[in-house]
């Protein structure tokens, strides 16, 4: 894949957009990887890992949208507790999570959640998923 | 002195086992809870986003009821505690914000609520030796992997329970109950929390990992403090072992419920009627 970097989209609206809601400095992350070795998610089923949600994110690649990982990140904060520079990557990922919301739409609706996955499933998990997954 | 307890929405429906056994094992040792009136749903998530005023107005509004039963509100779910405990940092640091939510609320909080966890009640209060000289039926030899999840320990600057890297407290909670706490490195992964809804597959296979590093460390049962990590983990084991889950089932308790069966309880004060793993078999034959 060829990814085409200018100065227009580096440090530009997306990466100013991303820091105002997630109040956090992404230019900080300096690609250290402890975020995404102590990530359970990481190591399951997701496309790219967390230090490359914040890298893509850093030069104004607007495909992190596109991404599994910003929707697969249940904020277990394990990446909070060892980041070196003391950022908060869940913060971001809800940030990034609430561009694309804002952009393509919400990425559940109450009829597509399965009716027998209703009856069992405890509330906490209805309403967590529904508030991260709706704006 | 009263601490007003707020039992959440799944202890009021999924996770009865919790709520009923966690109410009976404050009765046996005395500690006064009393049931938020007209409480409601915390919100289930902590908001990530800045200043997003609209999701603390629900954390509040329980804060704010809670200040008219005493100055302490404790919950037994994690996820709620969580939310309280953040809710209430977040507001203890951000008076303007504190101002701006209780626009919202029917009546203002004034931000001097202490939110806990029933384990800190149990550790800091009762301590673990009081709860020791209350136990008639020491669980010895039954070995049990304490099962933290993310909620109850992190981030540790906000939520300060114990040490986010080395927590103690269900260890020592089971020692004191006589059984083995039984170290494993899964103890504090995540059980893919709601993603449950979303994406089903992944709490499934994280499930997986937790309960089969549980297995190989000697466990016989793991314990829990949160409704969503116990439903993460036993509901995938309902359809029996199959070779790749723990064989034969492991069971997923809460603290509450082992407590209560050591501290003597009647078999109906455990609730352990819904687990899909049933954990009864464990205190079948009691030795000793």
């Amino acid at each position: 894949m060829r990814t085409k970097l200018s100065i227009a989209t580096v440090r530009g609206e997306f990466l100013r957009q991303v820091e105002a809601i997630s109040n956090e400095n992404l230019l900080a992350c300096n690609q250290c990887g402890k975020c995404s070795a102590g990530c359970p998610i990481a190591s399951t089923m997701v496309d790219i890992l967390p230090n490359q949600v914040i890298r893509l994110t850093q030069l104004g690649i607007e495909d992190v949208l596109d991404s599994q990982m910003i929707w697969a990140c249940a904020a277990c904060m394990n990446c909070v507790a060892h980041c070196p520079k003391g950022i908060d990557l869940p913060r971001i990922m809800e940030a990034l999570r609430l561009v694309a919301m804002q952009k393509k739409g919400d990425r559940m609706a109450v009829n597509q959640v399965p009716l027998e996955a209703l009856g069992e499933i405890p509330q906490l998990a209805i309403i967590g998923g529904f508030r991260k997954y709706t704006i | 002195m009263s601490i007003a307890y707020f039992p959440g929405c799944t202890l009021s429906t999924n996770a009865k086992g919790y709520d009923h056994s966690g109410r009976e094992v404050a009765r046996a040792l005395d500690i006064p809870l009393t049931e938020l009136p007209n409480w409601q749903c915390c919100g289930a998530t902590f908001p990530l986003a800045t200043d997003n005023s609209m999701a603390f107005i629900a954390p509040t509004r329980i804060l704010a009821q809670a200040q008219k039963v005493d100055g302490h509100v404790t919950t037994l779910c994690a996820i709620c505690f969580h939310v309280l405990r953040r809710t209430q940092y977040f507001l203890d640091h951000r008076p303007e914000m504190l101002e701006r939510i209780n626009w919202f609320t029917e009546e203002p909080y004034e931000g001097k609520m202490r939110v806990s966890h029933f384990l800190e009640i149990l550790r800091d209060q009762i301590t673990w030796k009081g709860v020791r000289e209350r136990v008639t039926n020491p669980l010895k030899g039954l070995k049990v992997a304490p099962y933290y999840g993310c909620l109850l320990l992190r981030p540790q600057k906000e939520i300060g329970l114990d040490d986010s890297d080395n927590p103690r407290i269900l260890h020592d909670c089971l020692n004191a109950l006589g059984c083995e706490a039984v170290d494993f490195p899964y103890q504090d992964e995540c059980c893919g929390s709601y993603l449950l809804v979303s994406k089903p597959e992944l709490p499934q296979k994280l499930a997986e990992s937790i309960l089969l590093s549980a297995r190989k460390h000697g466990a016989q049962a793991i314990v829990t403090a949160c409704p969503l990590c116990q439903f993460n983990l036993d509901y995938p084991q309902r359809l029996g072992g199959g070779g790749h889950m723990a064989q034969g089932g492991l069971p997923v308790l809460y603290f509450t419920q082992l407590m209560a069966v050591a501290l003597g309880l009647e078999p109906a004060s455990w609730g352990m009627e819904s687990h899909y793993i049933d954990p009864r078999p464990l205190f079948a034959n009691p030795k000793g």
